[in-house]
């Protein structure tokens, strides 16, 4: 009986889900500015579909405006990380204290979080009412307004042509760090009494709401938490492509989120590690092909938009073969990386001779099933 | 502001209603049938559009024989997509259809940008459809004649298959009850394909009309005006034909008129207008306008 598994040291977790994670990270930082990029995408995809999945996967509503919470994050952090010079040029319409106040990006980024969460909270109250196909429009719908109001409020927006110039803050670093603190407080959030409610919610309404649940002030609140960390997630987006302008905010970055979310699993944090995984790094892959290249002499010609289809194609199989996501609604790595044990293991000599037991080759093994 | 600028308002509105309206036909068939709201339904006018300048600029056929092709070509894509998209999800929930079409509708719309490059393409239709006819004090363009003849032919046509063929039969009882009328020896597989067929068949003939009023057509063009008509089945009731219609002419007319009577600094906004008409309305009427109560919208 009790054999000792690998995967049962909290050594092993340690140096395997840990250490090792953040050496490729690190390493890809340092390859250059292409790997870097690439990366700082990856860490925010997850992050938007980690918080998409707190409304879609573990609360049992469909929203699909993400990318309107993101805008909002994105145009807050603008107006408080440009200089006073900057924002006078693109934003002349902003009040005399906000033309003036400029703050470094992590404080900023808390306010940006909050704004979107207090978008959320107003255009919550009234959508949230609705059900399954509906909540899912009236999202859209979000992103419609939100759009609208982005590109013609030229004196805070700089309208259509958009704000450039933000600072390139959001290095890879800061974005990690960001990441990793909000997936901790997700993961706290899921694994809470509050959590398991949005879970009964999700499961069935009418028996949560009987067990004493408030399925509105849980609606709500959980909207808005998610809107909080698509805010930062939009917010550190800005300030990776230094520029932003309403229409980055579309249709076109919502369905990526809600790709990405459901790829992975809607039900699981780390399934949007995994969808990001693959929706980031898979069309990168295929941007050869966009652009045509030759193949064993033939050349093909270049297929603008291969990559989507691609991965439009890859998500109706996902859907079709397995609806519940690559990892369903189990959860990988978080576990580990947020539990005391992993990192206690390295202080204590008993973790040390577990190590050893795993790793000693065991002869005996197919004695202990009988 | 005088009386001949509100009516020509009001005409481009019903115009644009009557778009809207025989795209959220589309719509409401098939949402009555399969709780399931096709995003790529906006994508399949595209294609319709796309065809039509494909075979007008590449053959000299005639214009009725080019909108035939078309509407047959957007029944066969809509068909197909049925087909390889939707009912393998049949069982499933809700949310994984709503996903499935989601991923069609980004399929179609970067192959379309694959084919046809994504740049915007001129598309005009002969003088005959933009000549202006003056009736008293009202102007109309045969293209508006034409629009509004097709809305009245096509409620009539839809009425008389609904009501009295078998067909129209066994789509009203699926979309009572799927389970029971499968028991009652309909197919319901046959009621879907031809629900898509003939939404996809309008859709291609609402394409026709939008890339005719607009003169330029590009792979996008489709999403966002089919979106309006799903809000426009919402707000007339969805599964429900008369209210389908009402509501295309209701968003079509308000949106016109929000955009020619308000200051020019709020029509910018008339996209969001629509998306804001749709959540007041539902947060009043859960059902629709013209919906029967169902107690799951709200």
């Amino acid at each position: 009986m009790n054999t000792l598994r690998l995967r049962d040291c909290g050594l092993f977790r340690l140096v395997a889900l840990v250490i090792v994670p953040i050496i490729i990270v690190v390493v890809a930082c340092n390859q250059g500015t292409y790997y870097s990029a690439i990366v700082s995408t990856f860490a925010i995809n997850v992050l938007l579909a980690a918080s998409l999945n707190l409304v879609n996967g573990f609360s049992g509503m469909f929203s699909m405006g993400h990318a309107a919470f993101m805008a909002v994050g994105a145009y807050i952090s603008a107006f408080l990380t440009l200089t006073p010079t900057q924002k006078e040029n693109m934003m002349p319409d902003l009040p005399q204290w906000l033309t003036n106040l400029q703050m470094p990006l992590l404080p900023a980024l808390i306010f940006c979080g909050i704004a979107a969460a207090i978008v959320a909270l107003i255009i919550g109250v009234p959508v949230l009412r609705f059900k399954g196909h509906y909540l899912s429009v009236a999202t859209l719908g979000l992103i419609v307004i939100v759009r609208a109001v982005l590109d013609n409020s030229d004196g805070f927006t700089n309208g259509p042509r958009g704000v450039t110039g933000l600072p390139a803050l959001a290095t890879p670093p800061v974005i990690f760090l960001v990441l990793i603190i909000s997936l901790f407080v997700m993961f706290r959030i899921i694994r809470s009494q509050y959590g398991r409610g949005l879970i009964a919610m999700r499961d069935d309404d009418v028996a949560a709401q009987s067990l004493g649940i408030n399925l509105v002030s849980k609606k709500i609140s959980i909207f808005c938490i998610s809107a909080f960390f698509a805010g930062v997630a939009g917010a550190l987006w800005g300030h990776v492509q230094t520029v932003i302008s309403g229409q980055f905010f579309y249709f076109t970055m919502s369905f990526k989120v809600v790709q990405i979310s459901i790829i992975g699993g809607m039900a699981s944090l780390s399934g949007a590690a995994i969808g990001a995984l693959f929706m980031t790094f898979v069309p990168e892959l295929l941007a050869p092909l966009e652009s045509g290249f030759t193949i064993f002499g033939v050349t093909l010609p270049s297929l603008y938009g291969i990559s989507n289809i691609i991965m439009a194609v890859f998500l109706i199989l996902v859907i079709i073969f397995r609806r519940q996501g690559l990892l369903g609604s189990s959860e990988l790595l978080l576990e580990s990386w947020f539990s005391k044990e992993t990192y206690t293991s390295l202080f204590k000599k008993s973790e040390y001779k577990k190590l050893l037991g795993a790793l000693k080759p065991k002869p005996r093994k197919a004695k202990s099933k009988k | 502001m005088s009386a001949e600028y509100i009516i020509s308002q009001l005409i481009n509105g019903l115009r644009l209603g009557s778009v809207y309206a025989i795209v959220a036909v589309g719509y409401s068939i098939v949402y009555g049938i399969l709780r399931l709201i096709n995003f790529a339904h906006g994508d399949i006018m595209t294609i319709g559009v796309y065809i039509m300048l494909l075979f007008m600029t590449s053959t000299g056929m005639p214009l009725w024989s080019v909108i035939v092709v078309s509407v047959l070509v957007s029944v066969i894509v809509g068909v197909l997509i049925e087909r390889f998209a939707y009912r393998p999800l049949r069982s499933a929930g809700e949310e994984a259809t709503l996903i499935s079409s989601l991923a069609v509708s980004t399929l179609l719309q970067n192959l379309l940008q694959m084919i046809f490059s994504p740049q915007k393409k001129a598309f005009y239709l002969p003088d005959f459809f933009t000549q202006q006819h003056q009736f008293g004090i009202v102007k109309l363009s045969t293209m508006n004649i034409l629009t509004f003849a097709a809305v009245i032919i096509m409620v009539i046509a839809l009425t008389l298959v609904v009501q009295k063929t078998k067909i129209g039969t066994a789509m009203r009882a699926c979309s009572e009850n799927l389970d029971a009328s499968r028991l009652m020896g309909i197919k319901p597989n046959q009621v879907i394909v031809f629900a898509f067929a003939v939404g996809s068949g309008l859709a291609a003939l609402a394409g026709l009309m939008l890339a005719g009023e607009y003169k330029t057509i590009d792979p996008l063009m489709g999403f966002v005006p089919g979106l309006k008509a799903f809000c426009a089945a919402v707000v007339g009731g969805i599964g429900s034909l008369y209210g389908a219609v009402a509501g295309g002419l209701v968003i079509g007319v308000a949106e016109m008129l929000f955009a020619g009577l308000m200051p020019t600094s709020v029509t910018a906004y008339r996209d969001a207008f629509v998306f804001v008409v749709l959540i007041v309305v539902l947060l009043f009427w859960p059902n629709g306008i013209f919906g029967r109560s169902e107690g799951r919208r709200s």
